[in-house]
């Protein structure tokens, strides 16, 4: 126990020593926390539009003023010309082209049906299929509102349709992102950074002069690993106080659940950098090897897009990744104020699954060769 | 005077199909210095990796501080010393901190290292830089400090790597007096180098060319032996028996 | 020239014996293109959801039934009480619920039957997809079941996808992943092993020789080049023959192009190079001030518009984004060169402004 302490004494003074780990450490998470939240986003909102009036009335101004009101539209232009409409989509100037045809208003004061022209750039399907959504909405709402002034009834159908956004009502994007970037943060400290110190050792021939004292595996692998859970979790519970104060994260459930998963998670993190530090010799492979990593675990993890929409063998990889289940357990806790009750098996699965690992690597490093 | 520390049978070592070290046998006695010869490539730091459980060896036997290579390497670590050919303390660190370090990964108590770091640092004149980062210091002064920290744990044998590869001569020969003040104290010290003029030093050595010992002895048996005024040409005779078998 | 020919055979065999480079440069583009062909989708399928049936009666199972069976639901539940909501959302798989209020039947001859939508919006995207598709086709439903509530419709949308009309998102990032890959090949790797020659002194041997430095430089990077372009050629083709990517526009135009974007990350990794004094460097520059902005920044997976200001207009320098715009444009829409020809020449200026700093620093640096 004595051996362990000193060598995470000698971790920390090195670690505070080194003048590029400093920023790496605790300016570099802070600055990716504010880009990546505001850079990696799908929020759909200002969506440039280009209005073709061939009516030019006061019943289709209306209209434009409704598309103008939207918090989703950016109306860039009011056109009398349909090809020159179309030539803006075509040059990638605007996303969408609403069309409204002559007779708009004759049409509807005749009670006869009038059709509007919607044309989406669809090679971002997202964008195209939400924005055409919105405008379904904001053109259904104002059918309603003249059935109402010219006095009909509004059974169009029968039903009444309420919609109720859980748990992010004002569906700002960046709640979604704040709590998946974090676990980003202490996945890429940890293993990153855990993995480079060890093979630091090992390329710098400091490893040596270890391996020739009688220390044991897992009083090395301890005192190595224990300097970056503390600083892991000091990473994480930092990046928490800054989406509260920045980014008006909400969170519901409890701090100290969320704490107790990332120790569990991080003896993940720490056999993957422990695990890749047996099989490299170089920093550089050890970067190489975590990057190629990493890309995959990220893109699979589900923190851009939703799990679900994957194709079935797709998902069940995902079921190896262990920054999917980070991800889903801060979303849960912070955003739903989910329980253990709730979050017991990703407990048992994380554990299981940082057990395995790290067994694995502390049986691959090797004291002699 | 005649007890063994290092007793080394038949001992092999096998990199795929190629020899690194084939059947040597020697023994080494309790508070010699034995020097350990060779050119470079000649299987030297392979044979002392084994004798340190650094590696572990394909064939043979071989016994350190009464213990095992095969199976007792933690045992002999706790009685062994161990300064690498590379420089291998932590530049990061200051003198005392990684004195402090290694005694705490030996398992001295507190007093115990505060002890012996202020008499290691009197004996190689640490005293003035014992505040530095490793980093500032000259080369001289860092193979001085990773003696001290190879004797913190006052071990039976110590095993020195080419220990004054790359320093000035005075510097080695400060060096070696250190050396002969630690065999006083009754330690062991087993030394490779590739300087000749050092093996003038050691009570005994023993000569390896491809993976093999071609001599064993006293430096004045050695010479006489091949009518030689000095190592440097023992060492160029062995070497170029191998050229005529070949 | 025969010696210039020999020294590139030289830098081939070094990037082929070398493991690591060859994961990086092939098996990341492919493991890339499936992930984003296959796995990375926007597109909503199979979504679970639960469903609170206050009135169980003829109607409301029919029109369960229908969302059920459109393959973008699956059910999770059947619910009892209201009470049971919070639960179903909290264990985190349920991503919609819907209420149909109580007396559906009777109140839907009426016209006052109620249905209510609840999204778990964490994801707002796909909260809000989730609500415009159940909507949808309720909607339909009723036009169905009553064909003359549609004469009631003053005004209907009807909505034309261009370019890409199933949605697909393989569309949109296939150009993304081709840029992504042009740039660690020619950029990263190319710094990284123009650097290591430097750090390891076998530049200086090679600058001592009689071949002019320029030479040694060019020898270095053309194998590179081809190698950037033949991963280019893989992943066009793996777009075309797996996941159906339409190339509207000319092949001839859309390879000058490519060929462009080359030069750009290599003369990229040429200038990085100068500036780096050892490899570790180099891979840090390459990969935090490269990589990273790469990523975000070129409208590769982000849409760049939504972002704040700043943002935008640092997204401006990054030739990536020109390069994206450029292959939508040529594969999706068609477009020749009289439509791109500015986003073209942008890239051409960022070539040349990377390559005369570069040989402003290799002067400073030899004197």
């Amino acid at each position: 126990m004595r051996i362990i302490l000193f060598i995470i004494r000698k971790e920390f003074r090195q670690i505070f020593r080194n003048k590029a780990m400093l920023p790496i450490i605790f300016i570099i998470p802070m600055i990716q926390l504010l880009i990546l939240s505001n850079a990696a986003t799908f929020e759909i909102q200002n969506i440039n539009i280009v209005v073709v009036d061939d009516d030019n009335t006061v019943t289709s101004h209306r209209l434009i003023s409704k598309l103008e009101g939207s918090p989703y539209f950016n109306l860039q232009e009011v056109l009398n010309n349909r090809q020159n409409g179309l030539k803006k989509l075509d040059k990638g100037q605007t996303n969408m082209v609403l069309e409204i045809p002559l007779y708009f208003e004759k049409n509807i004061t005749n009670h006869i049906p009038v059709k509007l022209q919607l044309s989406a750039d669809a090679i971002d399907g997202v964008k195209a299929g939400l924005g055409s959504g919105y405008i379904q909405s904001i053109v259904s709402e104002f059918g309603n509102a003249l059935i109402q002034v010219s006095g009909q009834t509004t059974a169009i159908g029968g039903v009444r349709i309420s919609y109720s956004y859980w748990y992010n009502e004002n569906l700002d994007y960046k709640t979604f992102m704040v709590p998946g970037i974090l676990v980003l943060l202490i996945t890429m400290i940890g293993s990153f950074l855990s993995g480079m110190n060890i093979v630091r050792e090992k390329e710098i021939g400091t490893i040596e002069q270890l391996n020739v004292t009688p220390i044991k595996k897992h009083q090395f692998i301890i005192g190595k690993l224990f300097p970056f859970i503390v600083i892991g979790i000091f990473e994480l519970s930092f990046g928490l106080a800054l989406a509260r104060i920045i980014f008006h994260t909400p969170f519901i459930g409890s701090f100290w659940l969320i704490i107790a998963f990332a120790l569990v998670y991080m003896l993940v993190v720490l056999g993957i950098g422990l695990l890749i530090s047996t099989i490299t010799d170089t920093q550089q492979q050890a970067m190489f090897i975590s990057w190629f990593f990493m890309v995959i675990f990220i893109l699979m993890s589900g923190l851009f897009t939703p799990i679900e929409n994957m194709p079935l063998w797709a998902q069940k990889i995902t079921l190896f990744n262990p920054i999917r289940y980070f991800i889903e357990v801060m979303r849960m806790v912070m955003l739903k104020g989910a329980g253990f009750q709730e979050i017991k098996y990703h407990f048992l699965i994380v554990g299981g699954y940082g057990v395995a690992l790290l067994s694995l690597a502390t049986w691959r490093y090797r004291k002699t060769t | 005077m005649s007890e063994a520390v290092i007793q080394v049978e038949n001992l092999t070592k096998k990199f795929g199909d190629f020899y690194a070290v084939k059947n040597i046998d020697f023994e080494v006695e309790r508070g010699e210095v034995f020097g350990f010869l060779g050119a470079n490539g000649a299987g030297k730091t392979t044979v002392m990796k084994m004798l340190c459980g650094l590696i572990t060896p394909t064939s043979g036997k071989a016994m350190v501080a009464g213990f095992n290579v095969f199976g007792q390497q933690n045992e002999i670590k706790k009685n062994i010393g161990y300064m690498s050919q590379r420089f291998s303390l932590y530049e990061d660190l200051t003198v005392i901190e990684n004195i402090t370090f290694y005694g705490g990964i030996y398992g001295l108590t507190n007093a115990e290292i505060k002890e012996r770091a202020y008499r290691l640092i009197e004996m190689h004149g640490l005293g003035e830089v014992k505040n530095q980062l490793l980093a500032s210091l000259p080369l001289g002064w860092k193979q001085k400090l990773a003696f001290s920290v190879a004797l913190i744990h006052r071990p039976q044998i110590v095993f020195l790597d080419e220990p004054t590869g790359g320093v000035d001569p005075i510097t080695r020969r400060q060096f070696w007096e250190s050396i002969y003040e630690a065999a006083h104290s009754g330690i062991t010290l087993f030394v490779t180098t590739h300087y000749m003029d050092e093996a003038e030093y050691c009570d005994r050595i023993s000569m390896m060319v491809d993976g093999e010992i071609k001599g064993l002895g006293t430096p004045t048996e050695l010479k006489q032996l091949h009518h030689a005024k000095n190592m440097d040409e023992v060492f160029v005779n062995l070497a170029r028996k191998k050229e005529f078998i070949e | 020239m025969n010696r210039f020919i020999a020294f590139v055979k030289k830098e081939f065999l070094h990037i082929l014996r070398d493991k690591q480079t060859l994961l990086i440069m092939f098996g990341l583009p492919v493991v890339q293109v499936v992930l984003f062909g296959f796995a990375i989708t926007t597109e909503i399928k199979d979504a679970s959801i639960s469903i609170l049936d206050l009135s169980r009666d003829h109607v409301t199972r029919k029109i369960s039934n229908k969302i059920l069976s459109t393959g973008y639901f699956k059910l999770d539940t059947y619910l009892d009480h209201e009470g049971e909501i919070e639960q179903a959302f909290k264990e985190g798989k349920v991503k919609e619920v819907i209420v149909f209020g109580r007396n559906f039947a009777t109140e839907f001859e009426s016209g006052n039957a109620r249905v209510q939508l609840i999204v778990d919006a964490t994801d707002p995207n796909t909260g809000t997809t989730l609500i415009n598709y159940t909507s949808a086709i309720i909607l339909d439903f009723i036009r169905g079941e009553y064909p003359e509530a549609g004469m009631f419709r003053p005004v209907a949308l009807e909505t034309r996808m261009w370019y890409n009309p199933e949605l697909k998102s393989v569309y949109y990032f296939i150009p993304g992943v081709i840029t992504i890959i042009l740039m660690i090949v020619s950029t990263m790797l190319t710094s990284i092993s123009l650097t290591r020659e430097k750090e390891l002194g076998t530049m200086e041997v090679l600058l001592a020789s009689p071949m002019k430095p320029a030479q040694v430089i060019i020898a270095k990077v053309v194998p590179y080049m081809i190698l950037s372009f033949i991963n280019a050629v893989i992943i066009l083709i793996m777009g075309k023959t797996i996941f159906g990517l339409p190339l509207e526009g000319s092949l001839a135009l859309l390879l000058g192009e490519t060929l462009l974007f080359i030069l750009v990350a290599l003369s990229l990794g040429v200038l990085i190079s100068t500036h780096a004094a050892t490899q570790q460097v180099a891979l840090m520059i390459s990969l935090f001030a490269l990589m990273l902005p790469t990523i975000l920044l070129s409208g590769f997976i982000f849409p760049v518009e939504n972002m704040p200001l700043i943002l935008q207009l640092i997204a401006n320098v990054i030739p990536a984004k020109w390069f994206v715009i450029i292959l939508k444009d040529i594969m999706l829409k068609g477009s020749d060169i009289t439509d791109i020809w500015k986003e073209t020449l942008v890239l051409v200026l960022f070539c040349l402004v990377f390559i005369a700093a570069s040989v402003k620093n290799y002067k400073v640096r030899l004197e």
